[in-house]
């Protein structure tokens, strides 16, 4: 019993993530029409906006410590971060110490900005042009943010620790009646759950009952005839654009302390968002959040050792194999609608 | 008395006739072996490095390749000679390989077996590269080695760790310096004994590919024959980034110890896991739960941050050793660089000096003779005391090292301090055990090719 409620905490904490960027995907396809593979490379920034804020924070002089030397025998320059200058070395520390808290905000318009630059001077231009011309030039988009990430941070992962104050666990098994230490969970992955329900309410909520998200969700039904009604319904998307990049990039910034982000972690994820989006029904919101949480809870339990047992390697496909069945059962996915991506 | 028929002159002109004969197999082989591939014409001769320069292994194999370029400036001459002053064998110069300038090709392994023969083919078919050296991992080593083999070029493995690229795929074209599975489970064993006790309950997450199997076959058997039990072993897919739902199964299991055989970005992440589950706080049985990372990678532990620290495990050589060829590589790679050699770039650049000097004492760069020069070749002075390249199967032997993470590093670099230098006996092996493909498995002949 314990360890299914292990799997399914694992499962939504997992799933968190992908309803995040399915979320996004589904948003920009949605109202845009795009099928944006470079969705995973936003999150991928979100992450590096961590660690970048993180570099930022420890940037610092190099003073000799003439008792310690270096692998070369010569005394041991120590870095000296200028934050112990201005607040003094304790607080100085706690400041680098929250970076990834502090990231969330910078993150915000950084990814608003990259989102809006990406429609406005690339993805705007292919906007009536096939869905395999779209996929080719955000999936080279996609590419090429990669590698101007390599090229600046390098191919291992950097470690992005959270604050020491999140990084305990919560014991699970004591507050619910059962055995303690049965069930500990990391406190940092309770709270990216928390912080995805929260983002993903924000954007219902926005949605429905903002005018704003009123005359977007009218778009997204009827383009034209919200065009015809005098509403400049592109500069709308193109915000929607922005708010998705936003979305892709606090799910990549509060994902940092959770695996050490590389240039690559964007692409690991987009292939499975897909996945979910297809899933949950093309342009679908509820259907990528719902999907995203559900293949979550799925691959949890696909990796657990008696079922692995019985079917190995079931861990590697589960995703599919269940994207297969949906697709075979019901071809618009969970909660498709008629008429997406089916003229 | 009795007359012989024997004259002083018949003797010596049937003895020159006999001599002759005896001489002439050895004259027409060796005039066989004079073409071979890619026989330097020129003053010139062309190493192929086939190192990753894109994926996720492109930092350690961009190390390599800096280990590489020290190489051939020391080999012509260049720099300070760094190991060239320290090894056993004086056949080195400084003046290129058998009096011909040292030049090099590089490729792109990108970790993939396909990429990667793609390049080295490359290498030797359009460059004329008469040796091929580098990468970051088994399954490339083994198809690359396969290859030199059919082509008739030496390899000179970079860093492969699984059993196979000296086991059950050995190729006699093949050589490799870098340790290997067994070595690292049988240099651990003694030193998690003598830590954490014989009475242990291990969880293993195992990568699902070769190298995986083979480490976890190693430590298992190591770790069981001095009284560990295995509880469970799961195979996690090489592409996981989130290893928290197998994290969480070793949380619920009764094992107080948890071994990862992952390597690069799977150890980074799934030690990271391990360590958020509170897997490090935890006691089990009134004992404290330990983690165990067979194969460190300095280069990567640093991704896994303070996560390291208290860890055990093993490597093939560290920066800190003492020894006068460490010493002096460490020197003249830190004044080019910087920073200090990974693991990665020291057998990259041993590999590249022990090819050199063997055609320097074969006086020739043809495969087979490179070979005859390496098989049982002892030498000393690189940085992992005396080592032998042993002619059943062109694994070297040597002592190894069983590392911890430091709890105070200096820093970036200083991640591991050496516990334990593993005498060499301790993980030697006889060249037809089981792990490494058995009395089935053999070198096969040298192929010079063309």
């Amino acid at each position: 019993m314990d360890a299914i409620l292990l799997q399914i905490l694992n499962g939504l904490d997992k799933g968190s993530a992908y309803a995040l960027i399915a979320l996004g995907l589904t948003l920009i396809f949605g109202t845009l029409g795009v099928v944006n593979f470079a969705h995973g490379a936003l999150f991928m920034i979100g992450a590096f906006c961590a660690v970048t804020l993180n570099r930022i924070l420890t940037m610092g002089h190099q003073v000799i410590d003439p008792t310690r030397t270096d692998f070369l025998g010569n005394p041991l320059k120590v870095d000296v971060p200028y934050l112990h200058g201005l607040f003094g070395e304790s607080m100085g520390n706690a400041i680098i110490d929250w970076s990834v808290p502090l990231a969330i905000l910078i993150s915000i318009p950084v990814m608003v900005i990259i989102g809006v630059i990406m429609e406005r001077g690339l993805i705007r231009h292919f906007y009536k042009r096939p869905h395999a011309d779209q996929i080719l030039v955000t999936f080279g988009l996609a590419i090429v943010l990669q590698e101007i990430i390599k090229y600046f941070y390098g191919a291992n992962p950097i470690p992005t620790p959270a604050p020491a104050a999140f990084s305990g666990t919560f014991d699970f098994g004591a507050a619910m009646g059962f055995d303690p230490h049965t069930i500990i969970y990391p406190l940092w992955r309770m709270l990216y759950f928390a912080f995805s329900v929260i983002i993903i309410s924000g954007i219902f909520a926005f949605l429905r009952f903002t005018t704003f998200g009123m005359v977007v969700r009218a778009g997204m039904a009827d383009r034209e005839t919200v065009g015809l009604l005098g509403i400049d319904i592109d500069k709308r998307f193109t915000f929607m654009f922005g708010l998705a990049a936003a979305v892709a990039g606090l799910a990549g910034v509060m994902y940092a302390p959770i695996v050490s982000p590389n240039y690559h972690i964007g692409m690991d994820f987009l292939v499975l968002s897909f996945v979910v989006v297809v899933v949950g029904g093309m342009g679908s919101l509820p259907g990528a959040v719902l999907a995203g949480f559900l293949l979550g809870i799925l691959e949890s339990f696909a990796s657990m050792a008696w079922v692995l047992n019985i079917l190995p390697g079931l861990n590697q496909i589960i995703i599919y194999l269940v994207a297969i069945i949906i697709l075979l059962v019901r071809p618009r996915g969970l909660m498709g609608r008629k008429g997406v991506m089916e003229e | 008395m009795s007359k012989s028929d024997f004259t002083r002159r018949g003797v010596l002109g049937t003895g020159a006739l006999a001599g002759a004969g005896l001489a002439m197999p050895t004259i027409l082989t060796a005039g066989s072996h004079a073409g071979y591939t890619n026989e330097p014409s020129g003053d010139t001769v062309t190493l192929g490095f086939n190192v990753p320069q894109t994926g996720p292994y492109a930092d350690e194999g961009a190390d390599e390749l800096r280990a590489y370029e020290l190489a051939v400036e020391h080999l012509n001459g260049g720099g300070d000679g760094g190991m060239m002053n320290t090894f056993s064998s004086k056949a080195l110069k400084g003046s290129g390989i058998l009096g011909k300038k040292v030049e090099f090709v590089t490729g792109d392994t990108q970790t993939k077996s396909d990429a990667a023969r793609a390049s080295a083919k490359s290498m030797i078919e359009k460059d004329g590269a008469v040796m091929i050296t580098g990468g970051s991992s088994s399954g490339v080593a083994v198809a690359v080695q396969a290859l030199c083999q059919e082509a008739g070029v030496i390899f000179m493995a970079g860093l492969t760790h699984s059993n196979d690229t000296t086991g059950k795929d050995k190729k006699a074209n093949g050589f490799r310096h870098f340790f290997n599975s067994y070595m690292s489970g049988a240099a651990l064993a003694p030193v998690l004994k003598a830590n954490y006790g014989a009475d242990r309950n291990a969880f293993h997450l195992t990568a699902d590919y070769n190298w995986g199997y083979t480490t976890e076959e190693a430590v298992r058997a190591s770790t069981e024959a001095m009284g560990w039990n295995t509880v469970n072993t799961i195979l996690t897919p090489l592409t996981q980034t989130d290893f928290s739902s197998y994290i969480a199964q070793v949380l619920q299991s009764d094992a107080d110890v948890l071994v990862l055989n992952h390597y690069g970005g799977n150890m980074v992440n799934s030690l990271t896991n391990a360590v958020q589950f509170g897997l490090r706080d935890k006691v089990v049985n009134g004992k404290n739960f330990e983690i165990v990372v067979p194969l460190y990678s300095r280069l990567m532990a640093k991704g896994a941050g303070a996560n390291v620290k208290g860890i055990f495990g093993s490597t093939n050589w560290h920066w800190s050793l003492q020894d006068e060829g460490t010493k002096a590589f460490v020197k003249s790679f830190g004044t080019k660089y910087g920073f200090p050699p990974s693991q990665a770039a020291h057998t990259c650049y041993v590999q590249a000096l022990l090819y050199a000097d063997a055609a320097e004492r074969a006086g020739t760069f043809n495969p087979c003779g490179i070979v005859e020069a390496l098989e049982g070749f002892e030498f000393d002075g690189m940085g992992n005391g005396p080592t032998l390249y042993r002619a059943e199967d062109h694994q070297c032997f040597k002592d190894v090292l069983v590392v911890k993470g430091k709890e105070e590093p200096d820093s970036d670099f200083d991640l591991l301090e050496i516990v334990e230098v593993t005498p060499v006996a301790q993980v030697t092996y006889p060249p037809n055990h089981p792990m490494f493909g058995g009395p089935e498995a053999t070198l096969g002949s040298c192929n010079p090719g063309a």
